[in-house]
Parts: structure tokens; sequence; C-alpha cells
């Protein structure tokens, strides 16, 4: 008799949690992809909690595959990517399927030379060392560009990214436009059968390798190369300018670059004389129609107040944020969206 | 007499008390134990499964190419498998080298020679060893261990062997070698607490008879443990084997992921494991995931293999052993 009633209690307490759980429940927005994008992504939920506190955002940063592969499934209300969607992805879609730049940023060449002197690098040097061409520190191609630089006779051990990633996919996609040799005999992707080198795990492992192996030269994201005080070359870009990598010749970058009206849009080597060659954005990817139409109503103000005032916290994050006449573009499209 | 009558009719109310009504129970018992049994069975078949119907496209398209060739291009969607297949099982071997001598070793130090005081807290260190995050140790790796081993053992080695295929060429740092003694590091806590348990099971009788006989500590140890225990501490190799085969964040970190097969242990490798955990979250193409898949399947079949090698090495070393001692 005792345990029964016990188990009643029990089971009023259960009832009652539930039902008071409901009542205050949020809207639940669910998303998924990107590892590049995450820290701005969670920095914009959390701001966006204090703009409309009855929606919560659950973001899994589980990579640019997973993100493509679970909007394609519906798994998720928003996918996240850091490389547009192919043709073929987008055909296996049940609905058309929007990309939404947000932010960008860029690939840096990081290295480790005895003195760690500053170094200018041209495209065709880039691609000459990631094919395995230029074998020496003092190869002549490297020392033309950098005149009074003590180079040493030393091997250039190239470290790339091992892990499929956006970072990759930035890299390669400049090396193809740069170079037809790169173009066709390794191509663009997320992850490629390397021509030489090591390969390091995620950003952390490629920074950590290179700032552990002397002569090393590899490629991280910029706020990496930041956060490790390790130096950066200086890359020449379409126009023939030595430009640093930073947030301002990035958003250069986005400003000139042709953005085709799908955005599906690659800024490497972009024509600007102030545009730094090797950036890329990351995207959003969203149904065109919504299937429900709540939460398509929260996502869409959502969006639309990350196109306007979350572009401010980008810079703050190392992000570069868009241009103003694409940030135009992207509010249009963001209306496009239907419930 | 009053006693032995007492303890007598204790025992069968014992029995009595075990018989009847638990019979249900013991049913249940066995059926609950069964069924956890088979839970474990069904599972490892479905993992099999699921990996098959994963990759069915990509084996119909490579067929047997997929293990013996070394182009993996996601570009192109050419994939092979050997350079990892390669990679994971010499890595392995390395790691088994190193971790076997030293792990029996200081089970035999723990069990037979240390001193009583020192040997709990050894222990337990030595399990505490397990107990670090892959993450942490693959960290240690890039920042600590890969730099003393590129400045001190591997330059000696390269000087010392390096007219060998297996020590020669440039230096890096991350690299087969390196991928190895990581495992080992990994694998040592399993490895030498099993050997432990086992050398401590072994009955005093066995010591006694051989110091009986004026063997000393060495021959006590060597003759009447370790040999008497030599099924048992093969079972903790196979363990160890076992994690080494799909040991993947710390190997990922140190290995130099280059999908090559090259005798130089100083030049880069990649185990089965590691391309696993790099490509697999950021694989957009059908194809491409089903070579993924694939791989998955193929360490699958890998691991199930050694098993079964090493149960039926097992046997031969039990019959062999038993043969010799019936001579």
């Amino acid at each position: 008799m005792k345990s029964r009633n016990f188990t009643h209690k029990l089971l009023a307490t259960v009832l009652l949690a539930g039902v008071s759980a409901t009542a205050s429940a949020q809207l639940m927005i669910n998303g998924a992809g990107a590892t590049f994008p995450y820290p701005i992504y969670s920095k914009w939920f959390d701001e966006y909690a204090k703009v409309d506190p009855s929606v919560r955002f659950n973001y899994q940063s589980i990579g640019s595959g997973g993100g493509q592969k679970q909007i394609l499934a519906q798994t998720v209300d928003f996918g996240a990517s850091d490389g547009p969607m192919s043709d073929d992805n987008l055909a296996k879609a049940p609905g058309k399927i929007l990309h939404i730049p947000t932010v960008a940023g860029a690939d840096v060449v990081a290295y480790n030379l005895p003195g760690n002197p500053a170094l200018k690098l041209d495209a065709d040097t880039i691609a000459g060392i990631f094919l395995g061409q230029i074998k020496k520190w003092n190869d002549p191609k490297i020392a033309s560009s950098n005149p009074g630089v003590k180079l040493p006779d030393q091997e250039i051990v190239v470290v790339h990214r091992s892990d499929g990633s956006g970072t990759t996919y930035i890299w390669t996609d400049y090396l193809s436009k740069i170079s037809s040799e790169w173009k066709s005999k390794v191509g663009t992707n997320t992850s490629v059968n390397w021509p030489t080198g090591i390969g390091g795990k995620g950003n952390e492992g490629v920074a950590g390798q290179i700032k552990q192996t002397p002569g090393a030269l590899g490629y991280v994201e910029l706020i990496y190369a930041v956060q490790n005080k390790m130096p950066y070359a200086e890359v020449k870009n379409a126009s023939g300018k030595f430009v640093k990598p930073s947030l301002e010749s990035i958003t250069a970058a986005l400003g000139t670059a042709d953005i085709p009206d799908d955005f599906r849009f690659s800024i490497t080597n972009a024509p600007g004389a102030d545009a730094y060659p090797i950036c890329g954005a990351t995207w959003l990817l969203v149904y065109e129609q919504q299937k429900d139409a709540a939460k398509g109503k929260k996502l869409v103000e959502f969006l639309r107040w990350a196109a306007k005032d979350g572009e401010k916290m980008a810079t703050d994050l190392q992000y570069a944020p868009l241009p103003d006449s694409l940030q135009q573009r992207v509010l249009k499209r963001i209306d496009e969206i239907k419930m | 007499m009053a006693v032995a009558a007492s303890i007598a009719g204790e025992e069968r109310s014992v029995q009595a008390r075990m018989a009847s009504p638990s019979r249900f129970g013991d049913k249940a018992f066995e059926w609950l134990t069964l069924a956890m049994a088979l839970a474990v069975v069904v599972l490892i078949i479905l993992i099999g499964w699921q990996l098959w119907i994963g990759s069915s496209v990509a084996i119909k398209k490579f067929g047997f190419h997929f293990l013996v060739t070394s182009t993996w291009d996601p570009v192109t969607e050419q994939f092979g498998a050997l350079p990892f297949i390669y990679g994971t099982l010499v890595s392995s071997l390395i790691a088994l080298l190193i971790a076997v001598p030293l792990g029996i070793a200081t089970a035999a130090y723990l069990t037979e020679l240390a001193p009583l005081w020192i040997r709990q807290p050894l222990t337990s260190l030595i399990e505490m060893l397990a107990a670090i995050p892959s993450v942490i140790l693959g960290l240690w790796g890039i920042f600590v261990m890969i730099p003393w081993l590129r400045d001190y053992p591997f330059p000696l080695l390269k000087r010392l062997f390096g007219w060998t295929p297996f020590f020669s060429g440039p230096i890096y740092g991350p690299c087969m070698f390196a991928g190895g003694i990581i495992i080992a590091v990994m694998i040592l806590p399993i490895i030498t607490s099993v050997s432990r348990e086992i050398l401590r099971s072994v009955p005093d009788l066995q010591r006694e008879a051989a110091y009986g006989l004026g063997a000393t500590r060495w021959e006590a140890t060597r003759i009447a443990v370790l040999s008497y225990a030599k099924k048992g501490l093969f079972g903790a190799v196979i363990l160890g084997l076992g994690r080494a085969l799909g040991e993947t964040m710390a190997v990922t970190m140190v290995i130099g992921n280059t999908p090559q097969i090259a005798a130089s242990l100083f030049k880069p490798g990649y185990t089965l494991a590691s391309v696993l955990a790099n490509e697999f979250t950021e694989a957009t193409t059908d194809m491409y995931l089903q070579a993924l898949f694939e791989i998955g399947l193929v360490l699958f079949g890998i691991t199930i293999l050694v098993n079964l090698l090493a149960q039926l090495l097992l046997r031969t070393i039990a019959t062999t052993s038993a043969t010799r001692a019936v001579q």
C-alpha cells in the first residue's frame, strides 16, 4: 500500500513537471554544420536571446559536410557550410535551398624560420611549394620577392590540414585558380590528395606543427596565426600588389569579387587592389519554402537581425563582416523566404 | 555430536531455501544473462551490417582494388585503402614492440620483486595513465614528445641504424614511429594491469617449488611464473593490440597523416582510424562517404581477423606446451 502511494506521488510529480516544462517552453530552432563560424554563431544566439526571449537556438558544429547532409535530410531547420553546396547535392534537396553568406575569413601562410623575418610570397611560389617543386628556403623564386632577407639553405617542411575543412577548401580553391597544374593534378575540395607535406589535425594541429618544426610552412586561419603570434606572409594579389591578410583586406576581397545571384561564390584571387587573395565566406543554408510557419517566421527574423546587427559583432571575434552592398542583397534574399 | 547435528540441519535448511522458491528466479536469471550476451552479438552483427550497407556502392565500384591500391583522392573520387591498412598494422606493431616488454616487466616487478609498500602506489599510477584523455596525450605528443624525439633519440637512431631503410631519410618530427610510441603509451596500462592480475593468480606453490629446487629469483620468475602464465600474458597482449588498432585521436595528432607506404619509420604515415576521424565530418559527396564507410568496414574486419588469429595462435601455444609437458 505504502509503495503504491509513493508511486502515485512520483507519477504526479513527473506529470506536473512535464506540464510546467511545456508551458514555459520556447520555440527551439535547430541548426548544424560548419565549425569555422561557430564562435560568432554562438555569440549571435546568445545576444539574440535578449532580443527575442521566446526563441532558442541549438547549433551543433559537426562540420560543413554534416551541415549539408542534415539540411538535405531536413533533420535541422538550418544548415551551415564553409563551402557552397554542389549542384549534385542541391539536386537532391526536396525544395529550393538558399545560401545566406554571413561572415568571411582568410587563410594565411604561416612559417617558422630563424629570426622569423617578414616574408612576401607570390602565387607561383606558393603553388610551387605546395606542389613540391620548390623544396628549399633559399630557392631563387622565394629570394626574388624578398630582397635583403637572409634565407637559409634548409628544406621547406610543408604542413597542411589532414582533416576535411573549409580552410582547405579556400586554400585549394585559391591554388586551383592561380595554377593550372594544381587544378589538373590536385583540384579543389575540403580535403585533397596532397602532393607533399605532413598533415596536422585542425588549425591548432597545423599551427602547433609549424611552431614546433624549424623550416615549416603551412596555412591556418588568420585568427590562429594572430593568437599564436606566428609570422605570416604578405601575398601578391591578382592586381600585382603584396597585401597583408587582415579583416579590411578580406572585406575588400568580398567587395570586389564577382558575386552571382545564388550567392554560391568564391572570393579567392579577387581583383581589387587591396584585396587579400586567399579568403572565403561561410554560409547558412535554409529552405526557401519553410515547412513550419511559426519556426520559419522566427528564423527569418533572426536572419534579418544577424545580417544587420549581428554583422557588427564580427570584427571583435576576428571575422570579416560583409560589405554594405552585399549585405543589402542578402537582406533581400532573406525576404524571399516563404512560410 | 550436537554441534554436528545442528550443522547438518543448517545445511539442509540452506538447500531447502535454495531449491524450491528460486526455480523461477534461476531460470529468469539465466534468460536475462543470455539476452545480455546475445545483445552484444547482435550489436556486433548490426554494426557490421550497417557498415556493409553504407559502403555497398563503393565495394561494387572499387572491388578488391580498394584494399590493394594507394591513391586516396576525394577530388577525382579514386579511393584505395592500402596505405591506411599498412599504417594501422605498422603503428600497432611498433606499439606492441615497445609496450609488451615494458608492461610485462613492470607487472613482474610489481608482483615478484617490488617491496610491498611501493606496489599499490605504483599500480595506481600506471592505471592513472589510462585515465588521461586521448587528446591531451596528443597535445603532449605535439608539444613535448615530438620535439624531444626529433632532437635526441631520432638523430641517435639515425646515426646508429641509418644504413637500414627503417631509420633513413630526413626527420620532420611527426612520423610513423612517433605514432607507434604514442599508442604504446596508451596501451601500456591495460597490458600492465592485466599482466599483473595474471601473474598474481600464479599459485605460490609454483614459486615455492622453484625456490625449493634452488632456483635464483630470476630463474623462479622466468620458469615458475612467466612460463606458467604464458597463455594469460598472451591474452593481455591481444587486449592491448585490440586497443592499438583502434586508437584514434592521439595518433592522428602525431603520425603526420600522409597516406603513403614508406619503409622509413621517420616518414609520416596514416591509419584507418585517423582518416575516419579526419575526413568523415566534411565529406559531402556520396562516393566519398561510401569509401569512408568502407574504411570503417576494413578496420572492423581487421580487428576481427586479428582476434581470430590470436585465438588460433593461443590454441597452438597451449597444445605445444601441453605436449612438451607430457614429453
